[in-house]
């Protein structure tokens, strides 16, 4: 059993119009190397399902996010995300905007196969308003309260990053959040897996206690070995944020000039000629 | 101790809004001040308050600024954050981009949402938060541009849309609650060197204004001591609010 294929096949697999998940929170453990391959490809008008961060931002600056699902864009140590602001200043994409807990419980339904889950969040704020499909449902017991349905948020396809992977597919975290990343990994028909190295099973136990295998095979269709491939974002504890990169990252899309360079020099080869030209950039900073 | 600073006095007033909170989770997350603040309650008056590092532990006992806990006493990833916010033994702290009267907050985006001019980040958890934890608000410069009559995006519900308890606003010149019949926005009390004039005037709705008007209090020998030499020792505080 050899899942173990490139993050081009990956890409390479989607199809326009798909909903795509994708793991991580804001800008922590993004499978950025998996967007940066859907970048290169020629998929488009995705839907695309995540608590945003740069991942976000590159998808829209390429033109491929058709809509976005989330509960918010950040890049943590940067609060707003350029390009997604730009993207939604100019009206290039839609918006499902949900909170953060409606959010998981939209995961939790899908990865369970429920229509949908109960809970009191998003009642009397806009979220009700800017999602008018959003239904209510009345508990059937003595409280009969009123909650919001919160639908499943079912993905066609699910892009997670993990610390180890084996090559059946089963991957673990190691860092101090495994973020909702089993969820995604559930909730759809094909999930892939990046990983910063791919061991072999017998492997896990000296990394990780055995509460840091998060997914298990059974729900993995694929297995990318990219080492550094949620760079720019926190992959602890095999390594930070890169806080500098991001700075840069962060300026350059603010600027559709600066935004040509950086594209130029970061984003028109593959991940090795990407990592030969962070390293680049980060020797003469 | 030399002059007590702005952003001190700040400090305090943000440890205040935790007190009689109990044995719960203070969710500070809205800026240096407030996180501060929380830490500074539960080294003081507050020492059965849980507080976090800024990641998800839950530290033994209240790390400096920046600092991650040297001791955990409990682990808050994500997940289990948003689940208790259904349980409840929470209060949080948010920054609002605006706040209304009644307390109803945006952080999502300015303008229409359908093609907003200012896009921000998202509603975030603000509709759980407000709706089901007692919430309270920093505001590090008091403006007509944040305090407005209606805010563009609810994304965190005022005592008029359901709050389950909208409790105080900090900002760098007030301390501000809902201590009114309608749950309207008062002035509970200005900063040392604040005039009572100089916060309408920054407010873009009509405050409920008392008769008199008291000062903020100063925090004691102890207070500064403990943020000066222990929590903030860089002075973060001073770069969020500068005196």
């Amino acid at each position: 059993m050899n899942k173990v294929m490139s993050a081009e096949e990956v890409a390479g697999s989607l199809e326009s119009g798909m909903t795509v998940g994708i793991g991580g929170w804001g800008s922590r453990r993004k499978p950025m190397a998996l967007v940066r391959a859907i970048l290169r490809s020629p998929v488009t008008d995705l839907t695309v399902v995540t608590y945003g961060g740069p991942d976000v931002g590159l998808l829209c600056a390429a033109g491929k996010v058709q809509r976005l699902v989330t509960a918010f864009v950040t890049m943590d140590s940067i609060p707003l995300e350029p390009h997604f602001r730009r993207a939604r200043e100019s009206g290039a994409i839609e918006l499902t905007e949900y909170d953060e807990g409606m959010f998981m419980f939209g995961l939790y339904a899908a990865a369970h196969r429920l229509p949908f889950l109960p809970t009191p969040v998003g009642l009397g704020s806009d979220v009700m308003r800017v999602n008018p499909e959003l239904k209510t449902v009345r508990s059937p017991y003595e409280d009969g309260r009123e909650l919001v349905a919160v639908p499943a948020l079912t993905m066609d396809v699910a892009l997670v990053h993990m610390n180890r992977a084996d090559a059946r597919g089963n991957a673990q975290y190691l860092g101090p959040d495994p973020y909702m990343d089993d969820l995604f990994a559930k909730a759809a028909d094909r999930t892939y897996v990046s990983c910063e190295r791919v061991v072999d099973t017998g492997e896990f136990a000296k990394e990780g206690p055995v509460q840091s295998l998060l997914i298990s095979r059974s729900q993995v269709a694929g297995v990318v070995e990219t080492p550094n491939g949620a760079h720019f974002t926190d992959c602890a504890p095999d390594f930070g944020r890169d806080e500098a990169f991001q700075k840069h990252y962060a300026r350059s899309a603010a600027d559709p000039e600066k935004w040509a360079v950086f594209r130029e020099r970061f984003l028109s080869g593959d991940e090795a000629a990407y990592q030969d030209a962070v390293r680049v950039w980060r020797e003469e900073a | 101790m030399g002059d007590v600073t702005r952003a001190e006095v700040c400090a305090a007033a943000c440890a205040d809004l935790f007190r009689d909170d109990g044995e719960i989770v203070a969710a500070a997350v809205a800026g240096v001040v407030p996180m501060l603040g929380s830490r500074l309650a539960r080294a003081t008056f507050a020492p059965e308050l849980l507080t976090t590092d800024g990641g998800p532990s839950l530290s033994a006992e209240p790390v400096p600024l920046g600092a991650s806990a040297a001791v955990a006493e409990g682990w808050l990833p994500f997940r289990d954050h948003l689940w208790l916010v259904l349980n409840g033994r929470r209060h949080v702290v948010m920054g609002p981009s605006q706040i209304d009267a009644h307390g109803n907050t945006n952080i999502s985006c300015v303008g229409d949402w359908e093609r907003p001019s200012r896009q921000l980040l998202g509603v975030r958890g603000g509709p759980g938060n407000t709706l089901l934890n007692p919430t309270s608000y920093w505001v590090p410069k008091h403006s007509t541009r944040v305090f407005t009559a209606k805010v563009d995006m609810v994304s965190g519900v005022g005592w008029d849309r359901g709050a389950h308890e909208i409790r105080a606003v900090v900002s760098n010149l007030a301390v501000l609650d809902f201590a009114t019949p309608g749950k309207r926005m008062r002035l509970r009390s200005v900063h040392p060197g604040v005039r009572v004039d100089d916060v309408v005037a920054a407010t873009g709705f009509e405050l409920v204004v008392p008769a008199n008007v008291p000062e903020t209090r100063l925090p004691d020998g102890e207070e500064l001591r403990i943020m000066r030499e222990l929590l903030d020792p860089k002075g973060l505080r001073e770069r969020e609010v500068p005196s």
